[in-house]
């Protein structure tokens, strides 16, 4: 026995202590970035237990944000012969050397969340990601939809300026909206994600619109800053949710608190569960061969007030976000 | 008074006012004030309210600015604060909450102070220990979520209004004078001056100046706490990763664009406050110009460099030159 192997026998050994496995059971390893923000941590509580719920042994390295770990740790899945390996990369470059030994190693990658840089496309199995353009084409199309046919005039908190997420979000909506002549963007800046500046974009929107009486209507590229701008509108009187109608991205549970409370209408969800499909692509390769494509798009579901906002805040909660 | 408003403050009023008839052109109704539910509402009143933060850091940061030092903590200790406020809101009284946060800003000080006194630590490097370690403490109090409270109390710190002023202000202002008149009511502004302006000199001359860099970081931790506090109490919770990020930097640049020099030696707290207010009369302008974002730090860099360039003696110097040359060929 190579040492290698005998570290994955013991390691392996160590696990059927620990679990009650059934007999074909995969042991997955997953390189996670660390805790950079709310959603992060809901993506790995809701990992573990799609793991869970699947009987999928889940191995989960915290990078701590940085890529050094993240390598270490997928060497370190290759030396214990894990089944698959997922990968949420916190960055696009530098991949090559550690994917080509998994690739090596026979043990499929998946990417989670966030893809790579072209060049490596042979290196992994598939990426499982959101759209961001989508998002905000479905926050369009739902804004379109519920103003109908009257004239409305739109502010939009954009993301930090740079970030891509941000460029796609903005890309989509305004494709959405390019359809309808009467919406129209009428203000545009950054509150940088945050439910601080969110708020003091929103204070300024609504001085240099009047008193806010003349905005039918908030995007917001994430749901935090939307917090912020549903406050400003309350301090300036104005009413969030009736008055002004409000649309963001994310769907983290403080918005459908401000839904069930009424100051907020819709909200597209960018899923935590980005491991649940990656798990049954795994699954599906291992069982029958069946090789995915190498996109897997997550689903942006679109969540109003109609949608029991207060259950969907009480499961969130606990995730973590 | 007259010490609390020297006359240098003149190309600093004349900044303020330029920024100000600007913001008044690209946006109209920048003057206009109507009560709303009690309290003033316009863009000037947002100035006020959203420079507090800023303007109450840069009270603590130029006494520290003063002795020669510089603290590249507070918006880590901000963080920390309000982190420590939104958790204990809930299930406390205000003035436990209180009690609790401006105490771990004056422990923060007090470490900051420590290195930088008594180890003799450069104080661009002990700071930045406390920058780096203070946000990872802010996210392991609030476990990397963004803690949210309802205590009517907490919230009324950052949105209530005391006789139309938002609190925050109110509470800036009241700062502003209890620390003017503790260092320039006593011999205390000038012995922290003359730290700044000769540190072994002093000593020998019988100031404490040890204890005299101890204090103004304890009084610089307390003021970012406050301003943690505040920039909580406003969005109703902490967010460990975001709160106070950078703002030290807007800090220390308040303080310059108030004339106190990073040598030391000499200090005005009214002109540091006004450099806040400079600082954002500015961005509240550029939020209601409507122009794209992508602009918002190139036109910020170009106003500092502008209102620096008003101060440096040697452009002046220039100016004046170039003035007379012109004369002379005429």
């Amino acid at each position: 026995m190579t040492p290698k192997a005998l570290f994955a026998a013991s390691a392996m050994a160590a696990l059927l202590l620990a679990l009650p496995a059934s007999a074909g059971q995969l042991t997955i390893g997953f390189s996670q970035i660390g805790s950079e923000s709310g959603w992060r941590a809901a993506e790995t509580s809701v990992s573990k237990q799609e793991a869970t719920k699947r009987q999928v042994n889940l191995k989960i390295a915290d990078a701590q944000q940085k890529q050094e770990n993240q390598i270490k740790a997928i060497r370190s899945f290759i030396a214990q012969n894990v089944d698959a390996i997922f990968l949420a990369p916190v960055v696009s470059t530098g991949w090559d050397s550690v994917l080509k030994e998994a690739k090596e190693a026979k043990i499929p990658v998946v990417l989670l969340d966030r893809d790579i840089d072209p060049s490596g496309k042979e290196l992994y199995l598939t990426a499982v990601t959101s759209d961001s353009v989508h998002e905000g084409e479905v926050a369009g199309d739902w804004l379109a939809k519920t103003v109908g046919t009257k004239a409305c005039s739109i502010v939009e908190l954009q993301g930090t300026v740079g970030a891509s997420v941000a460029a796609n979000r903005k890309k989509g909506f305004d494709t959405a909206i390019a359809k309808h002549a009467n919406l129209k963007v009428v203000r545009s800046q950054t509150g940088d994600f945050t439910r601080a500046k969110g708020k003091e974009v929103m204070e300024s929107f609504i001085k240099a619109e009047g008193g806010g009486k003349s905005i039918c209507a908030v995007y917001a590229h994430n749901d935090d800053m939307m917090v912020g701008a549903i406050q400003a509108m309350k301090e300036a009187g104005l009413k969030p949710g009736k008055e002004i109608l409000t649309v963001s991205i994310d769907a983290v549970p403080d918005i459908f608190k401000a839904m069930a409370a009424g100051e907020a209408n819709a909200t597209v969800e960018l899923t935590p569960n980005m491991a649940g499909p990656a798990l049954d692509a795994i699954a599906a390769f291992k069982d029958k061969g069946t090789v995915p494509p190498k996109w897997i798009q997550t689903e942006s579901k679109l969540y109003t007030a109609a949608d029991d906002p207060q259950k969907i805040y009480d499961s969130k909660k606990g995730l973590g976000y | 008074m007259t010490a609390l408003l020297p006359r240098r403050g003149l190309a600093q009023i004349l900044a303020l006012i330029v920024i100000l008839a600007v913001d008044r052109v690209v946006s109209p109704q920048f003057f206009d004030l109507r009560l709303q539910d009690g309290r003033l509402f316009g863009s000037l009143i947002d100035v006020l309210n959203r420079g507090t933060p800023v303007a109450l850091l840069s009270l603590g940061m130029v006494l520290v600015i003063a002795t020669r030092g510089i603290d590249l903590s507070v918006g880590a200790v901000m963080a920390i604060c309000g982190a420590i406020a939104a958790s204990l809101a809930d299930s406390h009284g205000l003035p436990v909450v209180l009690a609790a946060a401006l105490g771990a800003g004056l422990v923060c000080g007090l470490w900051n102070g420590f290195l930088v006194a008594v180890l003799g630590m450069q104080p661009i490097v002990a700071t930045l220990i406390l920058m780096v370690a203070g946000r990872g403490i802010a996210q392991l109090i609030t476990e990397g979520r963004i803690v949210t409270f309802s205590s009517p109390d907490l919230v009324w710190l950052g949105n209530g209004s005391v006789l139309g002023l938002p609190v925050p202000v109110v509470i800036a202002l009241g700062m502003l004078i209890l620390t003017g008149a503790v260092v320039r009511g006593s011999a205390l502004g000038l012995l922290i001056e003359a730290t700044g302006g000769n540190a072994r000199a002093s000593e020998l001359a019988g100031v404490g100046t040890r204890a005299m860099i101890l204090s103004v970081y304890v009084w610089c931790g307390v003021c970012a706490a406050l301003a943690g506090v505040i920039a909580a109490a406003d969005i109703m919770g902490a967010d460990a990763n975001n709160a106070g990020l950078w703002l030290e930097l807007d800090a220390i640049l308040a303080v310059v664009i108030g004339g106190t020099s990073l040598f030391g030696g000499r200090f005005s707290l009214v002109l540091a406050v006004l450099g806040a207010l400079i600082i954002q009369t500015m961005n509240t302008g550029i939020l209601l110009s409507g122009y794209p974002p992508e602009f918002n730090l190139l036109v910020k860099a170009v106003v500092v460099l502008a209102v620096l360039l008003l101060q440096s003696p040697k452009f002046s110097g220039l100016a004046g030159i170039a003035a007379r040359l012109r004369r002379t060929k005429a």
